[in-house]
C-alpha cells in the first residue's frame, strides 16, 4: 500500500532530553494506524512535529508524495492533514455551527462574504446530524459536556475534507457508549477512504480498530506490525511492564 | 442591511446629526466633538483589539500620523473653502493603513503582554520621531494648520466630520462582525493555536483588522489636528488619549458593537462635567475615577455585556431548585 505520510529520522530535543529521537515510520493510505507507547514516549511531541506546531531539530517528512520542508498547521490543513487535541480544543464562545464553519477552507477573496453562507451551514448541519449534536447547533460550544466537545472537535476537522486525520486520544475520558460511537465514526469514515493516525491508550480500541500498530518508546520506533504481532512482541511487553 | 439594524442606526445617528443644529452653545458642541472623537477611537480600537484579543497600546501613534499627514499636506496645498481637508480624509486613512502593515507584521510576531509592550513602544518611537524630524514636523514648535473661515457655528463641520468617522467605524465593525473575517478574528481570540490547526490564516486576518483599525484611527486624528490648528508631538501622540480609548472600550463592553461608543458617551461628558465643577481643586480626577470604579463594580464585564446578562437572567428567572449547574471544565 502507498504511504500517505512518511517521517524520516524526526528528532526533537528539549534541552538535553530527546523527546523524539530519529523516528521513522509511514502511514499507509487508507489505513487506521495506531501510535502507542508508554507515557512520555513522545507520542504527542511527534504529533506536534507532524502538524507543524513544533519545529523538528532534524529529519524530514512527506505528505501525499510531497516533501514538507517547513510544516505549518494552516498550510497542512489546507493540503489535507489535520488533527484533534488531547484536551478537545473547541471555540467555547462560538456556536456549534460557527465552530464548524470556521474550519471551512476559504480563499482570501471570500472573507468579505457573510460569516455563514448557505452551503457551509448545510454541510455543518449534516455533520452535526451525523454526530448527534444537531439539536445543539445554535448553542455556545462551551456549554457542551466533555464527550460532546470531543465529538464536536472531531466533526470540525472533517469540514476541511481532509485526507489524513491525526486523533490524539479520541476516547480518553469518554464514557463507554461514546467510545463505541467514536469507533463507529472512525470506521465509517475510513470506509469512505479517510486515513487515520491515532494515539490511543485504550488497548481494546486499538486492537479492534487499528492496523498497523506502531509502538514508540523513548522517542524511537520500537516495533511495528499487526495488532496480534504487537501483542506478542516481547520488546513491547518489556517497554510497558519492565520500565 | 436588515430593517431592524437600519432602524437602530437611524435612532442613534439621527439625533446625533441633529444635535449641532439644535444646540448653538459653542462649548457644548465642543464637548460633543471630543465625545465623538473618543467614541470613534474606542470603536476603531475595538475592531482590532476587541475582536482579536490582542491588546494594542500603539494606536495613538497612528492617530498622530494622521494628524501630521493632514497638517503637513495642507501647508503645501490650499484648503480651498475650508472643506477640502475633509475630502482628503479617505486618502489619509488608506495611506496610513498601508504604512501600518509592515509595522504590524513585525509587532504581530509577538503575543499577549509582549504585543502590548511592543505597540506601546511604537507610540513612543513615533512621538520621538515627531520631536526630532524637525524639517518635517518642526519638532516641539509644532505644525500650524491653515485655519478655515467657517462663518457662524465654527464647530459644526468638525462635529459632523467626527460623526461621519464614528459612523464609518461602526459600519466597518458591523460589517466585519457579520463576515468570514469576523469569524476568523473571533476564532483567533478564542484559541489561536486551534484556529491555525483548522486552516484559519491567522496572520493575514490579524493584519487586515489592524490596518482597518489604524486607518480609521488616522482619519480621526486628521480631523482632530484640523480642529485644533496646532499639532504638537506630545498632544498628537498622547498615551492618555490611548488609555482613554481603551478604558472606554472596557467600560462599554470589549468585543461588542456599540459598547465602546457607549463607554465614550458616559466617560467623556462625565470627565468634562467633573472638570468644570471640581476643576479648581484636584478633586475632579478623583470624581472621574470614581465614576469608572462604580460602573465597573456594578457592571464588571462592561456596560453592554453586563446589561445583556441581567436581561437574560431576568427573562429566564427560574425557581432555585430548577437551576441547572453549569458544566465544569474538564481538566486533563
Amino acid at each position: 500500500m502507498k504511504a500517505l505520510l512518511t517521517a524520516e529520522g524526526l528528532t526533537k530535543r528539549f534541552g538535553g532530553v530527546a523527546a523524539v529521537d530519529g523516528c521513522s515510520f509511514a502511514v499507509p493510505e487508507g489505513s487506521i494506524t495506531a501510535l502507542v507507547g508508554p507515557n512520555g514516549s513522545g507520542k504527542t511531541t511527534l504529533f506536534n512535529l507532524l502538524t507543524g506546531y513544533l519545529r523538528a531539530d532534524a529529519g524530514a517528512m512527506t505528505f501525499a508524495g510531497r516533501n514538507v520542508r517547513r510544516p505549518d498547521p494552516t498550510r497542512l490543513y489546507r493540503a489535507g492533514l489535520t488533527r484533534t487535541f488531547q484536551q478537545a480544543r473547541i471555540f467555547p464562545k462560538l456556536t456549534l455551527v460557527e465552530n464548524l464553519v470556521v474550519a471551512v477552507q476559504q480563499p482570501w477573496r471570500s472573507i468579505v462574504r457573510r460569516a455563514i453562507g448557505r452551503p457551509d451551514r448545510t454541510r455543518a448541519l449534516e455533520l452535526l446530524e451525523e454526530f448527534g449534536l444537531v439539536q445543539l447547533a445554535g448553542d455556545a460550544a462551551g456549554s457542551l459536556s466533555y464527550g460532546q466537545k470531543k465529538l464536536l472537535e472531531f466533526a470540525t476537522v472533517l469540514m476541511g475534507r481532509p485526507r489524513l486525520v491525526l486523533l490524539d486520544e479520541p476516547t480518553a475520558g469518554v464514557n463507554p457508549v461514546l467510545v463505541e460511537k467514536i469507533e463507529q465514526h472512525i470506521r465509517g469514515l475510513n470506509g469512505n477512504g479517510l486515513t487515520f493516525l491515532i494515539v490511543e491508550h485504550n488497548m481494546n480500541v486499538v486492537m479492534r480498530l487499528c492496523d498497523p500498530v506502531i509502538v514508540l518508546d523513548h522517542g524511537t520506533k520500537l516495533a511495528e506490525g499487526t495488532p496480534s504481532e504487537i501483542q506478542s512482541d516481547p520488546r513491547v511487553l518489556d517497554a510497558y511492564l519492565g520500565g | 442591511m436588515k430593517p431592524a439594524a437600519a432602524a437602530r442606526a437611524l435612532v442613534v445617528f439621527g439625533p446625533l446629526a441633529a444635535f449641532p443644529f439644535l444646540v448653538h452653545t459653542d462649548w457644548i458642541v465642543n464637548i460633543g466633538v471630543f465625545t465623538l472623537m473618543y467614541a470613534g477611537l474606542a470603536t476603531a480600537w475595538n475592531l482590532f483589539s476587541g475582536y482579536t484579543g490582542y491588546i494594542s497600546l500603539g494606536q495613538a501613534a497612528f492617530f498622530g500620523l494622521g494628524a501630521y499627514t493632514l497638517g503637513i499636506t495642507f501647508n503645501h496645498v490650499s484648503i480651498g473653502s475650508g472643506y477640502r481637508p475633509f475630502y482628503a480624509l479617505p486618502l489619509i486613512g488608506i495611506a496610513v493603513a498601508v504604512v501600518s502593515v509592515p509595522i504590524a507584521w513585525i509587532a504581530l510576531r509577538t503575543r499577549a503582554m509582549t504585543f502590548a509592550i511592543v505597540t506601546l513602544m511604537l507610540l513612543f518611537i513615533v512621538q520621538q520621531l515627531a520631536f526630532n524630524l524637525r524639517s518635517l514636523t518642526h519638532g516641539s514648535q509644532g505644525v500650524a494648520v491653515p485655519q478655515p473661515t467657517f462663518s457662524s457655528n465654527f464647530d459644526r463641520p468638525y462635529y459632523l466630520a467626527m460623526l461621519g468617522m464614528l459612523g464609518l467605524a461602526i459600519l466597518a465593525c458591523w460589517y466585519v462582525r457579520g463576515s468570514k473575517l469576523g469569524l476568523m478574528l473571533f476564532a483567533v481570540r478564542e484559541d489561536e493555536e486551534k484556529a491555525r490547526g483548522v486552516g484559519v490564516r491567522v496572520t493575514g486576518a490579524k493584519l487586515i483588522a489592524f490596518a482597518l483599525s489604524v486607518g480609521l484611527t488616522a482619519m480621526i486624528g486628521a480631523v482632530w489636528g484640523y480642529y485644533l490648528f496646532y499639532i504638537y508631538p506630545e498632544s498628537a501622540v498622547d498615551p492618555l488619549v490611548m488609555i482613554g480609548a481603551v478604558l472606554m472600550t472596557f467600560l462599554g463592553g470589549k468585543g461588542t458593537l456599540w459598547g465602546p461608543m457607549i463607554g465614550a458617551f458616559v466617560l467623556v461628558p462625565a470627565q468634562q462635567w467633573a472638570l468644570t465643577n471640581y476643576g479648581a481643586t484636584r478633586l475632579y480626577l478623583i470624581v472621574y475615577a470614581a465614576v469608572f470604579v462604580v460602573i465597573l463594580l456594578l457592571l464588571p464585564q462592561g456596560i453592554l455585556p453586563s446589561l445583556g446578562e441581567l436581561a437574560t437572567r431576568w427573562r429566564f428567572r427560574a425557581p432555585r431548585s430548577n437551576v441547572k449547574p453549569t458544566p465544569k471544565r474538564a481538566v486533563s
